[in-house]
């Protein structure tokens, strides 16, 4: 099998991360471009990239001195968003040495009986080194949310989170996708702060950071003056997500953001589709595990692999993560797409729910998540169908730059390669 | 071998749990017209399969069967029921709550006296979550907290009540020991050994030196009982008096299940992530006799393929996990094909995990994908063999299950398309001849008792 873009191999491996070198023009000629627009996948299209941006999309592009990549037809797609995970900022999971994306808690900064904190920025942590990053970028990741995890039981409110853009930059965040993240369901109950302790945190948390809730010395506070000033913007209209799974629960955070001005993303959502038509009619999205069928929690009774496809014709926005280990295997948000397809969502809108909408959700929407003019050139093309399990990435480009396919993993692959020492 | 009937010894491999499965009677089912892979290795484009009484009684070119009930699989594929070597269900039950704890006894770092099969509840519904994806046998294994678990017991992946309804008839108990961190990790938080690799391999050292000595005990108390039971007939000819008998030694349930591993009547399943630490289970394998059957998760075992090979211990491993610990930080996607390379290299898919045990599949198929890229020739009835016969031998069950070879029990799915894709779906699964499983109807499979009557599951409100 000829490999599209072994001429490049050289030029390639000079490259090292981070890059802050120029990008250099980029015409991506003859593949099968989805598009993630209205304009749906063009064939024998051409992508044309300057200055980090995608130019134009069309037939019989030309650019002088621009780096050819010929596609032979392969498909092309807007780089994976890999789901909500805390890529660069953990490296091993069970070395707490390693893991850093959690607020403090115990602390007595705080009345709290856990620990409130919104002020918590997941991104301080994040470590572009982290070889979990190279390890799902070859594989088409190009973006994720780097979210803030909580303490079952002692952080309702977890701390905000950011889309990083995983080319290994420093400056990875993306400021416009800053995100509050809140815990609910029975996880913190199992911890001993049951469902109606943590709606009333949470009410009173709202309280504390609006200007007629001003406190007084002396006071109980659940909030640090930090914590109050960061939630009271997210109550000014901001995103908070919410990581719950129950209908009654998310029936609570429906009229917890209405009634404090806060503007809803369910994450997990196993029984969202009970709820989707009003769902829908608030314009709140769901980002979902596909894989998740089984009530590993009472939370999770009734949870489908239809859920995707009943959501998106119920008219939700859709996007995808893996809950399992959506950091080290956020890669996996690609066969998450391919199950909902064989599980009735249609193959563009599960491919939306892993570019276009999760950008959307986050407020990257007009720059991120499509191939279209103007849009960030983080792209892939791929050996075959993206959502199929037997495919590969054969490149993948960000900000129009050309990242190595080599990650730690495929280092140890090379090394003990059989018959190849 | 000890523990067969007649001996004086406790039967160290017997089952007073005996099953009780038995299968639906089963009319005679032709499937034409399917591609089909055998597990055994051949791929039969076009090809029907018959089976009658349980049995598959051919894979070939226009078969024929009066009376038999004739599926169309024009475009679908059949492979043997695919089998879980490493599966949690039951004992680790959905929904995951404190009361379905069943799978880590962690009170002590040697429990080999438990059993698996005693914590396993009938109506988890990952089973027939499992079954959807084409799953007919699956080990349930206790799990890795111990240094040596328990016992594991494969079970027909069949509704039932009672475990013992599940049980597969004639297949060997399973013993888990496990390497690493996790049992230092559990017992050092306790203030007690192992806290270190160096107290795990003491642990398992000292156990089956335990069980040398108890085997010892027993078969010398067999010679004085043999003894004794030649004198008294001889004296009850002469009218005497009869002596004390020799007193059988006391009862051990751990050292049972040692002695069960060492005389071959037991599959040792040992959970090993690095190369290092499998290179030294093979050791202690060889220090007190017994085999490995196959390391599981062995997220490093591409550093050994040659070596596992030339053992010839399978490798039970994902095609992706990788990264919650330190000892699977050193995953790469090639691990299966790489283990499967060599001349005997015996490769299989595992889950240990209620979402992947219903995508067997979809893993084996990554795996083959990331071998051809890396240059090995997979086609996909080598692959399926991941998933199928080799599960089956590190079971001891490959006589009975896991390819469709003439003669083996009728374990079949019909797959809408290649498995080896993520928009395949299992249409129809059989058990021994059974429709078990019909994507067309899927009501016809029961669902747990524990979803009835639950309005979020579409119950009753």
């Amino acid at each position: 099998m000829k490999h599209p873009i072994l001429g490049m191999a050289a030029w390639l491996l000079s490259l090292s991360l981070p890059v802050p070198a120029p990008a250099q023009d980029l015409l991506i000629r003859n593949a099968t471009v989805h598009t993630v627009t209205e304009r749906g996948t063009l064939e024998g299209t051409d992508v044309l990239v300057r200055n980090g941006r995608i130019a134009s999309v069309g037939r019989g592009l030309a650019a002088a001195g621009a780096t050819v990549i010929d596609a032979q037809g392969r498909p092309l797609t807007p780089g994976l968003f890999g789901g909500i995970t805390a890529l660069g900022t953990i490296e091993v999971s069970l070395e707490p040495s390693t893991v850093d994306n959690s607020p403090p808690h115990g602390s007595d900064a705080t009345d709290s009986p856990g620990d409130l904190r919104p002020e918590f920025e997941a991104m301080l942590a994040y470590n572009p080194d982290s070889a979990v990053i190279g390890v799902n970028r070859v594989e088409g990741v190009t973006f994720a949310m780097v979210a803030p995890s909580g303490t079952p039981g002692a952080t309702v409110i977890a701390g905000q989170g950011e889309v990083a853009r995983l080319d290994g930059r420093a400056d990875a965040a993306l400021p416009a996708s800053r995100t509050l993240f809140v815990d609910l369901g029975s996880q913190s109950s199992a911890a001993g702060v049951g469902r109606a302790a943590q709606f009333m945190l949470l009410d009173q948390a709202a309280r504390e950071a609006k200007p007629a809730g001003a406190m007084r010395d002396g006071d109980f506070r659940l909030l640090t003056p930090g914590g109050r000033e960061t939630l009271a913007r997210y109550l000014g209209g901001g995103r908070i997500a919410f990581n719950v799974h129950r209908a009654s629960d998310i029936r609570q955070v429906l009229a917890w953001s209405a009634r404090h001005g806060a503007k809803p993303v369910i994450v997990g959502g196993a029984q969202a589709p009970q709820l989707a038509s009003q769902l829908a009619a608030a314009g709140v999205p769901v980002i979902l595990d596909p894989f998740v069928n089984l009530p590993d929690s009472f939370d999770k009774l009734g949870a489908s692999l239809e859920s995707a496809a009943q959501l998106q014709k119920a008219g939700v926005s859709i996007a995808f993560t893996y809950l399992n280990d959506g950091t080290h295997n956020a890669r996996k948000v690609r066969q998450a797409a391919g199950v909902a397809v064989a599980n009735g969502l249609s193959w563009d809108a599960a491919l939306a729910a892993i570019t276009a909408t999760p950008a959307e959700i986050f407020g990257l929407g007009k720059e991120y998540g499509r191939v279209a003019p103007g849009y960030a050139a983080d792209l892939v093309l791929w050996s075959g169908d993206p959502l199929e399990v037997t495919t590969v990435a054969e490149q993948v480009w960000i900000a129009g730059r050309p990242q190595p396919m080599r990650s730690r993993q495929t280092e140890l692959r090379d090394r003990y390669r059989p018959g190849g020492r | 071998m000890t523990g067969t009937a007649g001996a004086a010894d406790p039967g160290f491999a017997a089952d007073p749990y005996p099953s009780t499965y038995r299968p639906a009677p089963a009319s005679p089912v032709l499937i034409r017209n399917a591609n089909v892979l055998d597990g055994a290795g051949g791929r039969h484009d076009g090809a029907d399969v018959l089976m009658r009484d349980g049995k598959i009684v051919a894979v070939g070119q226009n078969l024929a069967a009066d009376g038999a009930t004739v599926v169309d699989a024009q475009g679908r594929w059949v492979t043997p029921g695919l089998i879980d070597v490493h599966s949690h269900l039951g004992v680790y039950a959905s929904p995951g709550v404190e009361a379905h704890q069943d799978g880590n006894e962690a009170t002590d770092p040697v429990t080999a006296g438990v059993w698996a099969e005693h914590g396993v509840w009938p109506q988890d519904p990952g089973f027939a979550t499992a079954l959807a994806g084409g799953i007919t046998t699956l080990q349930i294994l206790p799990g890795s907290a111990n240094l040596i678990g328990g016992r594991g017991v494969t079970l027909r992946n069949a509704h039932a009540t009672t475990m013992q309804a599940m049980k597969f008839p004639g297949a060997p108990h399973g013993l888990k020991m496990a390497c690493g961190e996790n049992p230092k990790r559990v017992y050092g938080a306790k203030g007690r050994a192992p806290s270190t690799r160096m107290g795990n391999v003491a642990g398992y050292r000292q156990a089956f030196s335990d069980a040398q000595d108890y085997r010892g005990q027993w078969q010398k108390y067999e010679r004085e009982l043999a003894d004794y039971e030649s004198q008294q007939s001889g004296k009850r000819k002469k009218g005497d008096d009869t002596d004390a008998p020799p007193k059988p030694p006391k009862r051990d349930l751990r050292l049972d299940t040692l002695v069960a591993a060492m005389d071959g009547d037991i599959q040792v399943h040992v959970h090993c992530y690095r190369a290092d630490e499998m290179a030294i289970m093979l050791d202690l394998a060889r220090e007190f006799d017994f085999k490995v059957a196959a390391f599981h998760h062995g997220v490093e075992a591409y550093k050994i393929a040659d070596r596992l090979a030339e053992e010839g211990v399978c490798g039970a491993l994902w095609a992706d996990w990788w990264g919650f610990k330190l000892e699977a930080y050193d995953a790469i996607s090639e691990n299966l094909a790489f283990v499967d390379a060599p001349a005997k290299g015996c490769a299989i898919v595992h889950s240990d995990s209620e979402e992947g045990i219903q995508r067997l599949n979809q893993e084996a198929a990554k795996a083959m994908a990331r071998g051809r890229r890396a240059g090995l020739d997979i086609p996909p009835e080598r692959a399926i063999r991941w998933i199928t016969s080799n599960p089956a031998r590190s079971l001891g069950i490959d006589g009975k299950v896991g390819t469709l070879e003439p003669g083996r029990l009728a374990d079949v799915v019909i797959w809408s398309r290649n498995p080896f894709s993520v928009y395949a779906q299992a249409d129809r699964v059989y058990i021994e001849g059974v429709l078990m499983y019909d994507r067309a109807a899927p009501a016809s499979t029961p669902a747990s008792d524990f979803l009835l009557g639950q309005p979020a599951a579409g119950g009753a409100r």
